[in-house]
């Protein structure tokens, strides 16, 4: 089995000497980082497979790794770790281009598989972000300026909606009698739409929920 | 190579922002500030001023608008004096100029001075506006405040003043109240010009301190919030440090608490649906220990027959909490246009539904019963060792 090569973003050294901890023999911690610049730096020199980025970090957060990374067209894949899950965090850093969101909550083991799965360049959904797509693209009261990316099929909302209650990708395959495979094309197809859509709602939705 | 698209362009040797200084100050520090930005001796500047007040006291007019318009320097501790030797200096100068302008005539100017008088005002306002932050502050903050406000007085000022001509005018008196006209206007003028400079510092003192108290109240409202709640709960685990399972509920519901004030909308727990679905699981969530996990899609009012799908759920919860042995419990509720379908699962041990026995009320009546009494119906699915999962669907009314 091949390993995979993981950069940790965070400010916090006591969750990154944690991660490092409780991620599975598969993994391999080729670095740290705690801030932005030190992240682009890390990621330049390394290259890792999978960067785990943290959300919210001094000097302008996880959104700006990924502007400055994505944007020079590096080829490195990112999945967002954050103990934040307001929606226009989640929204905000999936639109930035990372591959998934999972919370600090998660387990080793599924953050291990999340890992793994994200290097295979497959999309990773917390059943908060699936929740969050569905209500984004929920509201229908204008019609979409470009069918194919302003709306969901009618597979993909029920994958996302087993998603939010809870299932394993292996358990939604057996629920609907499709492949895992079937399964990851489907998120990752819900994941382009999420990152190209210019439907106005869902960046309004996000605003809307950004309550104190 | 990398787009470094968040540095904004500084020029380090940009020239510093116009500022009223407080150190080497003899007046009022304008023209020590000003030769600081125009890194010119102070002397020069003096001079400057001291010259034009000959020539129709422009020097005077010049002073006190830069006086006006300039903020403060802002110095921590004490305000260094003013020097009042330089003061006195520049005084004498000043009675002789005066003195010399008087005897030779030359103070009178004639009528060439005014385009000059108006040029360099003009002037001495853009160089003071020199600021490209505090310009644009003023450009937009103009479309907003002119329309309310300014325009309201300019209009009222101009109506009163035209009115005020044509009475005189009509009844024949204009010729007349000239002179006294003349005389208000010169008072009016010199006295706004005296209390000027104290009024526009009155107003920015104001200004800066009710933001400074809007942001006291902000901070100590946070604070009030973080004692009561946090800090009290961290004392709370360490007090139970011993008790993991205490610990583990503590630290579980203070998140959630926190996580409702800093993220969630206000809003009143009983009126809708997803609010009602929150506080239902953190009820059960500190009663049985076990995280529930929330997630839910679209809002409604609750009406009766969403409240019995409340208490199904609820039920739903208990057993999952209790009889399952699962670490997390999955909660989903989504609202659709024509129905509500909520769904609880846990991945725990599950059981055989037809050994439950006939007397044992929890599934049968508090939920499959509930609903289907309330127009919704009830399905659960769950096998042993392949966890359980009920669903619950009620029809909105409309």
């Amino acid at each position: 089995m091949k390993t995979v090569r993981v950069l940790i973003v965070d400010d916090h050294r006591l969750f990154r000497s944690g991660v490092r901890a409780e991620l599975g023999p598969s993994i391999q911690v080729i670095g740290e980082a705690e801030d932005v610049e030190s992240a682009v730096a890390s990621i330049a020199e390394l290259k890792p497979d999978v960067v785990l980025l943290d959300v919210h970090m001094p000097g302008g957060g996880g959104q700006e790794v990924l502007r400055r990374v994505l944007g020079a067209g590096a080829q490195v894949r990112f999945l967002a770790l954050s103990v934040s899950d307001a929606a226009e965090d989640v929204i905000g850093v999936i639109r930035g281009g990372a591959r998934g969101y999972v919370t600090k909550t998660i387990s080793g083991a599924e953050l291990t598989d999340a890992i793994i799965r994200v290097s295979d360049g497959d999309a990773v959904f917390s059943p908060r972000l699936a929740g969050f797509v569905l209500d984004a693209f929920a509201s229908t009261e204008a019609p979409p300026i470009d069918p194919e990316l302003d709306s969901l099929t009618q597979r993909e909302r029920e994958v996302l909606r087993l998603i939010a209650r809870g299932y394993a990708y292996k358990e939604i395959a057996k629920e609907l009698f499709i492949s895992v495979k079937t399964v990851e094309t489907h998120v990752s197809s819900v994941l382009r739409k999420l990152q190209l859509s210019n439907r106005h709602e869902l960046s309004r939705w996000a605003t809307a929920r950004r309550l104190v | 190579m990398l787009r470094e698209m968040s540095e904004t362009p500084t020029a380090p040797d940009a020239a510093p922002r116009l500022v009223r200084t407080a150190s080497g100050r003899v007046v009022a520090g304008v023209a020590q500030g000003a030769a600081d930005q125009l890194r010119l001796d102070p002397v020069v500047l003096r001079l400057g001023f001291l010259l034009l007040t000959v020539v129709n006291g422009l020097g005077v007019v010049a002073y006190a608008a830069l006086w006006m318009f300039t903020p403060k320097e802002q110095v921590k501790g004490p305000q260094p004096a003013r020097d009042w030797g330089q003061f006195a200096a520049y005084g004498v100068l000043w009675m002789a100029v005066v003195g010399f302008g008087w005897i030779t005539g030359a103070s009178d100017g004639g009528i060439g001075t005014w385009p000059i008088a108006a040029g360099g005002i003009g002037a001495l306002i853009l160089w003071q506006q020199a600021d490209p932050g505090r310009r644009q502050r003023w450009m937009s903050g103009a479309v907003r405040k002119v329309s309310a406000s300014w325009v309201r007085t300019l209009v009222g000022a101009l109506l009163i003043v035209v009115g005020a001509f044509g009475f005189l005018a009509a009844s024949g008196e204009l010729a007349k109240a000239k002179t006294g006209l003349v005389f208000t206007a010169v008072v009016v003028g010199g006295m706004l010009m005296i209390a000027a400079p104290w009024l526009a510092s009155l107003v920015k003192e104001l200004q800066r301190e009710r933001t400074e108290r809007i942001r006291q109240e902000e901070r100590a409202e946070v604070a009030a919030h973080v004692h009561d709640s946090v800090l009290h709960t961290l004392t709370l685990i360490q007090r139970n440090a011993h008790d993991s399972r205490e610990v583990t509920r503590l630290a579980r519901s203070q998140e959630r608490e926190l996580r409702n004030w800093l993220y969630q909308p206000k809003q009143d727990a009983d009126a809708t649906l997803a609010a009602a679905v929150r506080r239902v699981a953190a009820e059960e969530e500190d009663a049985h220990g076990v995280p529930i996990e929330i997630v839910c899609v679209g809002d409604c009012d609750l009406d009766e027959s969403l409240g019995a799908l409340l208490q199904a759920a609820r039920q739903a919860m208990v057993n999952a909490a209790r009889y399952s042995g699962a670490p997390v419990i999955s909660v989903y509720a989504e609202v659709e246009p024509d129905e509500v379908t909520v769904f609880v699962r846990d991945r725990g041990k599950g059981f055989d539904m037809d050994a439950v026995p006939a007397d044992r009320m929890g599934i049968r009546q508090s939920i499959i019963g509930r609903m289907e009494r309330n127009g919704g119906s009830a399905r659960v699915r769950t096998e042993p060792g392949d966890g359980t999962e009920v669903m619950l669907t009620m029809k909105r009314a409309s």
